[in-house]
């Protein structure tokens, strides 16, 4: 197990160095932040100063020697935005988006499963039938346009939540709504289609056989060995949450790592993209490990 | 009339699919009594299995439908009690145990825990259940037994797993136990352990036993009283021995004329320079060694059997003949030239000489292509055997030989019973006219009658082609009609070399001797006289 997790490390440190290489380099080219921070009348000694003060006379790869003779040391700079240390406005801004997704996924799978797993116990029926133009429909949704839809009717017509924003439990029906919906369409398809290959399998005629009850049969012989298949897509829905879902973040001006990236990007603010997308890689590897680890839980073939 | 302990009368199933209605069995009436043992014997699409998955309720309604009939247990109809009663009786009065213990088995729990859950299932308290599976696993001969239940299935050996779903069924001592086909997927020496175990079982408890098989041996072996079944009807019914002596049916006169190991032995090949010559083949996976220096010759023309238990090395064997896998080290001279030392560009070439016909016709024929498609293939890749405009004529010859119609050229493999799948891979291998053709079990997965048939096309293209054959097979009677010599492998290593007639008539080693022993014959006096045989051993 711990070469496993050895290996899989060095495996995604090489991955991040070279994102790190290349998220610096390509941002640069986006051009001087400091036309944007200083004002239009600024004069060129101020601006010398300004540039002096972060580096950005050196050439490229004097800077970027800098940048990871810093980083490995944890320095991750200064935001430019926000004058404050990037890693700790990067952090602030992850713990939103953690959450946003944990509570969302945790959802998610726990409707996906109970529904797919019912639409597979008869297929063809009617639950199967409504559950699967449910879901098509869902998976395919453009969640922008729901997002949009669902702050004019819920907010600005019936006024019962609030349009953005956090502050109050509130805030988060919205925006937790509309993440919903996409990766679930996905999930109850995928989980039906994994439950009904499993209830036709031998080890369930078995367990008819020995007399267990039905429900015992879908939720404890079918559903575990379904799960495999199924978590593999969890993993990855979950992970482009954590990416910072950056269009729902925009929309309901959630102060997640997405809406950050987008608004440093367009702010040049280099330090606070690359700690972001440090950050976030670091907890897609943490998640994606979890995922190895559900699967050697649930398996017991795949544990050595 | 007294009610017998489990009755199936004019029961008749179908199934509603796509392609119309299939009536699965009809009219269809069997009986099984305390302490008696009956057996289903049929082939595959016989039906042999649908009546007793109505028993259990396993019959999915729809497609399935039962049309006439009633099942009698305790006095009442089956068919006529609720979901809740059925599943009570289920694993309770009537369990079931089935082929292929690890696909039964389910992969992500423990044994302990599948064997307490038909306790718990029925309401006894898990302590209760939990003392009772180590005394069951005890009891079906499993080493270190409270280890064991913790253990998942995939841990354990075939005959183990089989002993595990066996403790797993009588776990709430059943009136009856079913059981599917329980031995067909494992070695001769385990079947017939398990076999035995079986019996003892049913001495101790009385139970009722119903064994659906294929196998006439498995009959002789443990049936009181068999019926046969042919395309969903009962066919013949009676006393094992009777109809084992004078079968009235013309398909039961069929099924036991097919049993192998009945015909003459060939008489030996005169001697001629060998055309493959084997040496000291070792091959080691890990730790294990698969071949442990394995040596053999073949003449032209010759027949030889390779025989062996699952983990022999006997398939491994093939595949690097085939350079399919690489030998750590040894030789195989193929007129004079090493197969493991060829440079790719000649063992392209070779490739031509040597074909393989695999076990599982349905595994080893693309689903997506036609049979011309299969079998022209072959002179795609190797041009000059055969220019373009010939191919269609050649096909319809190789279908022709290999007893199939020219017309099935356009047809794909699904369309095709499991005994023509292995027809068109032979025509597919004598495409490319091979010298030597290595066939892997290529006959294990067919049912009896087109095993002979398959046999039989097999000695004809030898005896018209003069090609070489390797024929692998676990089981000693198959190769016993149609082989010139015969080799017996066990860990990697061979143990017996000879004739037919030497190695069937006066084998040497006592492994050998096992496996002949473990064999079943179709005669249930033979059985009996070998049975009592075994019990003097161990006395």
């Amino acid at each position: 197990m711990l070469t496993f997790i050895r290996k899989r490390s060095v495996a995604s440190l090489v991955s991040l160095v070279g994102l790190i290489v290349l998220v610096f380099f390509l941002s640069r080219l986006t051009g001087d932040p400091t036309d944007l921070y200083l004002p239009i009348d600024a004069t060129d000694e101020m601006r010398a100063q300004f540039r002096d003060i972060y580096g950005l006379d050196d050439p490229l790869i004097v800077q970027f020697g800098r940048y990871v003779g810093d980083l490995v040391q944890l320095d991750f700079g200064e935001s430019i935005r926000k004058a404050r240390p990037a890693i700790d406005v990067v952090l602030e801004a992850f713990v939103w988006t953690l959450q946003l997704a944990l509570i969302t996924m945790a959802l998610v799978t726990v409707a996906a499963v109970v529904v797919g797993s019912l639409a597979a116990f008869r297929v063809g029926g009617f639950f199967d039938r409504v559950s699967g133009i449910v879901s098509l429909v869902a998976a395919s949704a453009p969640d922008f346009w729901i997002a949009i839809v669902a702050i004019v009717v819920f907010a600005v017509g019936l006024g019962w939540l609030p349009t953005s924003g956090t502050g109050t439990v509130w805030h988060w029906i919205l925006p937790i709504a509309v993440l919903f919906i996409r990766p679930f369409g996905l999930i109850v398809q995928v989980v039906r289609g994994s439950m009904i290959s499993t209830l036709s399998s031998a080890y369930v005629k078995t367990a008819r056989a020995k007399g267990v009850r039905t429900r015992s049969i879908i939720f404890v012989h079918a559903l575990r060995n379904a799960m495999l298949p199924v978590i593999t897509v969890i993993g990855d829905q979950a992970a482009s949450l954590l990416n910072g879902a950056v269009v729902i973040e925009t929309i309901f001006g959630f102060p997640g790592v997405g809406k950050l990236m987008i608004d440093s990007i367009l702010q040049r603010d280099f330090t606070v993209v690359l700690a972001s997308i440090i950050v976030t890689a670091l907890a897609i590897f943490v998640m994606n490990l979890l995922i190895d680890l559900a699967y050697a839980a649930l398996d017991p073939r795949i544990r050595n | 009339m007294p009610d017998h302990l489990l009755e199936v009368r004019n029961l008749s199933v179908e199934f509603h699919t796509a392609a119309g209605v299939v009536k699965a069995v009809r009219n269809v009436s069997w009986h099984v009594d305390r302490g008696e043992t009956l057996a289903i014997l049929g082939e595959s699409g016989s039906g042999k299995s649908v009546s007793t998955a109505a028993i259990l309720d396993l019959i999915d309604m729809p497609p399935g439908r039962i049309t006439s009939g009633e099942i009698r247990f305790d006095g009442r109809d089956l068919l006529r009690l609720g979901a809740a009663e059925r599943r009570d009786i289920n694993g309770r009065r009537i369990a079931m145990i089935f082929q292929d213990p690890l696909s039964h088995l389910n992969p992500v729990y423990t044994v302990g825990w599948q064997i307490v859950e038909t306790m718990t299932a029925h309401g006894q308290s898990r302590a209760r259940a939990q003392a009772e599976a180590l005394r069951l696993v005890t009891r079906v001969g499993i080493p270190d037994p409270a280890a064991a239940l913790r253990k998942y299935p995939h841990e354990f050996s075939g005959g183990q797993r089989q002993r595990l779903m066996i403790a797993m069924a009588l776990a709430m001592k059943p009136d009856v136990l079913i059981a599917d086909e329980p031995t067909t997927a494992l070695d001769v020496t385990v079947q017939a352990e398990v076999l035995a175990l079986l019996k003892e079982l049913q001495r101790e408890t009385g139970m009722g036993v119903v064994i659906i098989t294929h196998d006439l041996g498995v009959v002789a072996e443990i049936a009181d009283r068999v019926v046969v079944m042919n395309s969903g009807e009962i066919v013949e019914a009676g006393n094992t021995r009777e109809v084992y002596r004078s079968p009235q049916h013309p398909y039961t006169r069929k099924l036991i004329g097919a049993a192998p190991g009945k015909g003459d032995m060939p008489e030996p090949l005169p001697r001629a320079e060998p055309v493959l010559k084997v040496r000291d083949v070792v091959k080691t996976y890990g730790t294990f060694a698969a071949l442990a220096g394995v040596g053999f010759d073949l003449m032209p023309g010759e027949t030889l059997a390779v025989v062996g238990e699952s983990g022999s090395g006997k398939s491994t064997l093939a595949r690097i003949l085939l350079r399919l896998d690489e030998p750590d080290a040894g030789e195989a001279l193929w007129k004079g030239r090493d197969l493991f030392r060829l440079p790719p560009a000649e063992l392209f070439a070779l490739r031509r000489d040597l074909q393989m016909v695999f076990q599982d016709p349905t595994q080893s024929l693309n689903p997506r292509m036609t049979v011309f498609q299969l079998i022209s293939e072959a002179w795609a890749i190797h041009p000059e055997i055969l220019p373009k405009a010939r191919w269609r004529a050649r096909v319809a010859e190789l279908l022709a030989q290999v007893g199939l119609k020219p017309e099935h050229a356009s047809r794909y493999p699904h369309q095709f019973s499991g005994g023509q799948r292995q027809r068109i891979a032979i025509a597919r291998a004598l495409a490319l006219e091979p010298e030597l053709i290595i066939c892997d079990e290529a006959v294990s997965a067919l049912d009896v009658s087109v095993q002979a048939q398959v046999i039989e096309l097999l000695t004809k293209l030898r005896r018209e082609m003069g090609i070489a054959f390797i024929f692998i097979a676990h089981d000693l009677p198959v190769v016993r009609d149609f082989a010139d010599h015969v080799m017996v492998m066990q860990k990697g290593r061979v143990v017996e070399y000879g004739t037919v007639r030497q190695v069937f008539e006066a084998p040497r080693e006592p492994y050998t001797q096992a496996l002949l022993a473990a064999g079943l014959d179709p005669d249930p006096e033979v059985q009996a006289a070998r049975r009592a045989e075994r019990v003097a051993i161990r006395a």
